[in-house]
């Protein structure tokens, strides 16, 4: 598949102007620019898609339409479905997802002296963890500090993160790393041990770490090899949780899960329990494609506003800069930032860079839909995807041939099954569906409101404020899915649980009730894209 | 979908559907009515869930594919492989050596592997299975762990081997192997790990903690930023 010749002729621009735009970086934008493309075109700033929550912890606060469906929805389950009294199962700490936070939990809760079971919709490792390309932060050389990679973290979340939670990442951040190593995870290293660390949008130093473009999947795969090595730990696939169960005084008590296959719902009780299930980019907000996995529904989110515990930042999804927009069929799939950290440009329809490459994610987002929408500067794909083009080649121009083979070869085998040469050829790209910057609100241990209830990674928010920086989600889910794990495995040796119940949904049915809202039912589990005669 | 669109005929478990042409194969069984549970992950060619084999009408050969990264074609018969049942060793990494005999005494049946490059042909990310099956064969674990480092674990290798062999497993084990043992170590991260033991940067973060919210705007837009 080539290019339309209506693209081929914007395309032509891209390198006629590439030799002059060598060692020419549009200049970045200044705070109140970046605010001012913010306000007037990222997709958080479209008033007409938000509304506030009539009901739950997060009553009178802002959200988009979307998840509020499900957050203000009906339980499926029903008290009557289950037995209680008789669990199909039994462990000291239930993890519930199997990405990167939740394999990471079950790994310290282990260690803690817990038999953990973990329970996950899909596949064990079927997670935005697999899919993250680009690398993961960390400040280990010798001209960064933990103190840097912490203001880092603030400007792009716009300052309203919280700063226990901050400092916990950026502090954590060189154990994780030589942690992952000491599993077996291969980083890209020169001959002398030396991490080859880049930038990514947002950062002050070069601290992505990489493992070529495969940086997620080789962390999970890695800790999904682990968790399978270890006796004290029993994975279910196929079977997500349906509902919290707590006890009577209302500690976390364990899980209904349900069998994807047989429908059939059971009873996994135990003493603590991690949240770990991830974000919710299949709520397609806005109309928006997604980067996300087939999985990424927000459960969990539904799960513990259910049971009480308030959730912080969901009023601001994040939109990846670089979705996929032609060919038709890779739409809004992930077109890792490492390609602008390795030295490729943005440009418009006529060849010109119209923003610096690695603005923050929000940033860079707006200045594309400003190009396309403000500008008319946009290229139009045949099926009307506006986008703008990133300059792949520059990379091998830039650090010599054979540099895009080596360091990103999912993204060129990813255009290559389509017939486009990204080594030669640039590629189409606009903003996509890619995080949840909120979630549930946690402290630095991972606990909850909820006593006994732990949440990690996407599913959690607070450490990325208002937006999240490059590699800084492969570092969450392994800083607080540890912290989770140890924290439950300390926590469950103190609990004597008293009687299990789901009093809690019969009061929310009734909240419901009483604010007359009639919702669908959730949690979402899959997405629906059948097609509909 | 444009449901004027050019609509080709595909066998999905050897029934037929008419489905647009441009859709991926993952996309047709949706189309088509089919709500997955099975054989689908992350739709962007990353997991491995959707390991496809097809045959095309008239065409004597076995094609293989990933279902969201693979275009229909005209007269295709799909069926998708959710689940294949592999050997995976019990190991723990911390007690393993990279001697050459570690891959051998874990998994035995690496020796038995017959070099016809089945794995190879039917492997979605074109990587060289029957080479570093080779490697291993040879006790050259880094070099299989390289070679192999694409790996998605779908399974295609093991499920056409007929050596039975689970290769995928056999390259886990040696990238992990090669992570933990073999790759040179960092300096540079060992150096700031004994910095924060020391408690190096309690001071400079609590300096950052305490600041104002106007002194930390000001702080981070007058930030040195590294050259690229």
């Amino acid at each position: 598949m080539q290019y339309p010749p209506e693209i081929l002729a914007s395309l032509k621009k891209v390198e006629a102007t590439r030799s002059a735009r060598i060692g020419q970086s549009f200049r970045r934008l200044t705070p109140d620019e970046r605010q001012d493309v913010l306000r007037r075109f990222h997709p958080d700033f479209i008033q007409t898609a938000f509304q506030e929550l009539r009901v739950g912890p997060n009553k009178g606060g802002k959200t988009l339409h979307e998840l509020a469906a499900v957050l203000e929805a009906r339980p499926r389950l029903s008290a009557s479905d289950v037995d209680l009294s008789n669990p199909a199962a039994e462990c000291d700490v239930l993890v519930v997802g199997g990405g990167g936070a939740g394999a990471s939990a079950a790994l310290l809760a282990q260690e803690a002296g817990a038999r953990v079971i973990l329970i996950t919709k899909l596949r064990f490792g079927d997670a935005n963890t697999m899919m993250a390309q680009g690398g993961i932060q960390a400040a280990d050389k010798a001209n960064d500090s933990p103190a840097r990679h912490y203001l880092d973290v603030l400007g792009g979340g716009g300052f309203a993160n919280d700063p226990d939670l901050v400092e916990a990442l950026v502090m954590d951040a060189p154990g994780v790393i030589a942690w992952l190593e000491q599993l077996g995870c291969m980083f890209d290293k020169d001959p002398d041990g030396t991490m080859r660390t880049i930038h990514g949008g947002g950062t002050s130093r070069k601290r992505m770490h990489a493992a070529r473009d495969y940086s997620g999947a080789e962390i999970m795969r890695t800790l999904r090899d682990e968790v399978r090595a270890r006796p004290d730990i029993s994975v279910i696939e196929f079977s997500p949780a349906l509902e919290l169960v707590l006890d009577e005084s209302g500690r976390a008590a364990g899980v209904v899960a349900r069998n994807m296959e047989t429908e059939a719902c059971s009873y996994i009780r135990a003493r603590a329990v991690v949240l770990a299930t991830g974000g919710s980019g299949r709520l397609h907000y806005q109309g928006f494609p997604t980067t996300n996995h087939y999985g990424a529904t927000g459960d969990g989110l539904v799960l513990a506003y259910r049971a009480g515990v308030p959730l912080t930042f969901i009023d601001t999804m994040q939109y990846h800069p670089t979705g996929a927009a032609y060919p038709e069929q890779l739409l809004g799939q992930l077109v890792t930032e490492k390609v602008r950290g390795l030295g490729a440009q943005v440009c418009n329809a006529e060849g010109e860079q119209f923003v610096f490459p690695l603005e923050t994610r929000d940033v860079e987002s707006a200045a594309f839909i400003r190009e396309c929408k403000e500008r008319n500067l946009g290229v139009v794909t045949p099926s009307g995807q506006p986008c703008v083009w990133l300059d792949s080649p520059l990379i091998d121009v830039l650090h010599g041939p054979g540099t895009i083979a080596r360091g990103l070869p999912a993204m060129v085998r990813q255009y290559k099954r389509f017939d486009i040469d990204m080594t030669k050829e640039p590629i189409l790209v606009y903003p996509t569906l890619h995080y949840q910057n909120g979630g549930v609100v946690i402290k630095p241990d991972a606990s909850t409101a909820v006593p006994g209830l732990y949440a990690a990674g996407e599913v959690s928010g607070g450490v990325h404020g208002r937006n999240r920086l490059m590699g800084n989600s492969l570092l969450d889910i392994i800083v607080f899915g540890r912290r989770a794990g140890r924290a439950a495995g300390d926590y469950f040796k103190t609990v004597t649980l008293g009687q299990p119940t789901l009093a809690h949904l019969e009061a929310w049915n009734k909240t419901l009730d009483d604010a007359g809202v009639d919702g669908h039912l959730s949690p979402t589990l899959l997405p629906d894209y059948t097609r509909h005669i | 979908m444009a449901e004027t669109e050019n609509l080709i005929s595909v066998y999905i478990m050897g029934k037929r559907y008419e489905v647009p042409a441009s859709l991926t194969i993952m996309k047709a069984m949706e189309y088509a009515g089919y709500t997955l549970v099975r054989g689908v992950g992350c739709r962007g060619g990353f997991c491995g869930a959707c390991a496809t084999v097809y045959r095309i009408r008239d065409d004597a050969r076995l094609h293989f594919g990933l279902a969201c990264q693979t275009m229909v074609q005209p007269d295709m018969y799909l069926g998708q492989i959710p689940f294949f049942p592999t050997q995976r060793a019990a190991y723990d990494l911390s007690q393993l050596s990279t001697a050459p005999a570690t891959m051998w005494k874990l998994y035995p049946e690496i020796l038995r592997c017959l070099g016809c490059g089945t794995c190879t042909k039917s492997c979605p990310q074109d990587i060289d299975v029957k080479g570093y099956m080779a490697q291993l064969m040879r006790g050259d674990i880094a070099g299989a762990a390289d070679r192999s480092f694409d790996c998605i674990m779908c399974g295609l290798c093991a499920a056409r081997c007929p050596a039975e062999e689970s290769q995928y497993n056999y390259a886990i084990l040696a990238r992990r192997l090669y992570g933990r043992y073999l790759a040179p170590r960092s300096q540079h991260l060992a150096d700031r790990l004994a910095e924060i033991d020391h408690g190096d940067f309690k001071d400079a973060i609590q300096q950052l903690r305490a600041a104002d919210k106007e002194s930390l705007k000001k702080q981070y837009a007058e930030r040195d930023i590294e050259p690229e």
